[in-house]
């Protein structure tokens, strides 16, 4: 089963290059970007056919790996 | 006394540092990180570099290698453990020390000699370090040290701020600070002061030909604790 995972980083913590990508889409005459955040996505296969276990397993691998809950935020998809 | 340097795939600075340790009288030796048991040691030190590429985040697929278990292990029945750069980046993602390392606020790799203000000296790193302003290099692109503002609080409550950027007179400003760290901070101790991580790399600066010997005075220091 296919587990989609976003993270995010959370709120007042710099990203250095979202604002890059923000001023150079700025700069392309984008003029009504605000504010860019990039972020990570992983798309996970896990061996499971039960979709609540499979996102439980996927939150669980979150916490200890795909994110670092200091700085980013995760979303199960 | 007895080092060990662990090794991971895209350690660079494992034998600089097994140099500078040996040549201040350290019996030192090269784990690699599948190995699971470390050797007796006195001082554990996770070398600079770009362990696995600096895939996901700097440290954190290191932060999770077979020898790490041992190594926290270590740490928490008062082992000293010591990171450098990439180190210091693995130390966070382990738990050993709060925060983060983010890129740097400029989006440069920085290369440079920095200098650095001891900030405590309650601690076997720098007990009586006979200098105050150390010059060191640093060579990252995620050196910017960062917490939550609670995080914050506690560590300057316990006084585990190592060391903060500041420049040769010892100022702690803006234009001193090479990375955008927060408050400048350079390097973190965990709260029972075992545990020390930091950006600037002592192992390059100890030779007076080459560099500068500030780093000699760290690791001269550092043995002269342990042997107390």
């Amino acid at each position: 089963m296919k587990i989609k995972v976003v993270v995010t980083l959370k709120n007042g913590v710099l990203d250095p290059q979202g604002k890059a990508i923000q001023q150079t889409l700025n700069g392309m005459g984008y003029s009504n970007v605000q504010g860019v955040r990039q972020g990570k996505f992983f798309d996970l296969e896990i061996a499971e056919n039960d979709e609540a276990k499979a996102k439980a397993a996927a939150e669980e691998m979150c916490k200890k790996l795909l994110a670092n809950l200091v700085i980013e935020d995760f979303k199960i998809l | 006394m007895k080092s060990s340097v662990i090794i991971f795939p895209g350690s660079n600075c494992d034998r600089d540092m097994d140099v500078a340790l040996k040549k201040f009288g350290f019996k030192n030796t090269m784990v690699w990180h599948n190995d699971d048991k470390l050797p007796k040691s006195d001082l554990i030190v996770l070398p600079g570099g770009f362990s696995y590429g600096d895939y996901l985040r700097c440290g954190s697929i290191a932060g999770k290698s077979k020898i790490i278990n041992s190594v926290i292990d270590f740490a928490k029945t008062g082992g000293l453990v010591l990171g450098i750069c990439n180190g210091f980046q693995i130390l966070t993602e382990t738990g050993l020390l709060p925060g983060v390392l983010l890129q740097n606020k400029n989006i440069e790799f920085i290369c440079k000699n920095v200098f650095v203000k001891i900030n405590d000296k309650n601690n076997k790193y720098f007990n009586k370090i006979n200098k105050e302003i150390l010059e060191l290099h640093i060579a990252h692109n995620e050196g910017n040290y960062f917490c939550s503002d609670d995080e914050l609080r506690e560590i300057e409550n316990n006084n585990q701020i190592a060391a903060y950027y500041c420049d040769e007179k010892g100022n702690c400003d803006d234009r001193s600070n090479p990375n955008g760290a927060l408050k400048n901070i350079a390097g973190i101790l965990n709260k029972e002061k075992n545990v020390l991580g930091m950006m600037p790399h002592p192992e390059r600066m100890i030779d007076k030909y080459l560099s500068g010997e500030d780093g000699s005075i760290f690791f001269k220091n550092l043995l002269n604790n342990l042997k107390i």
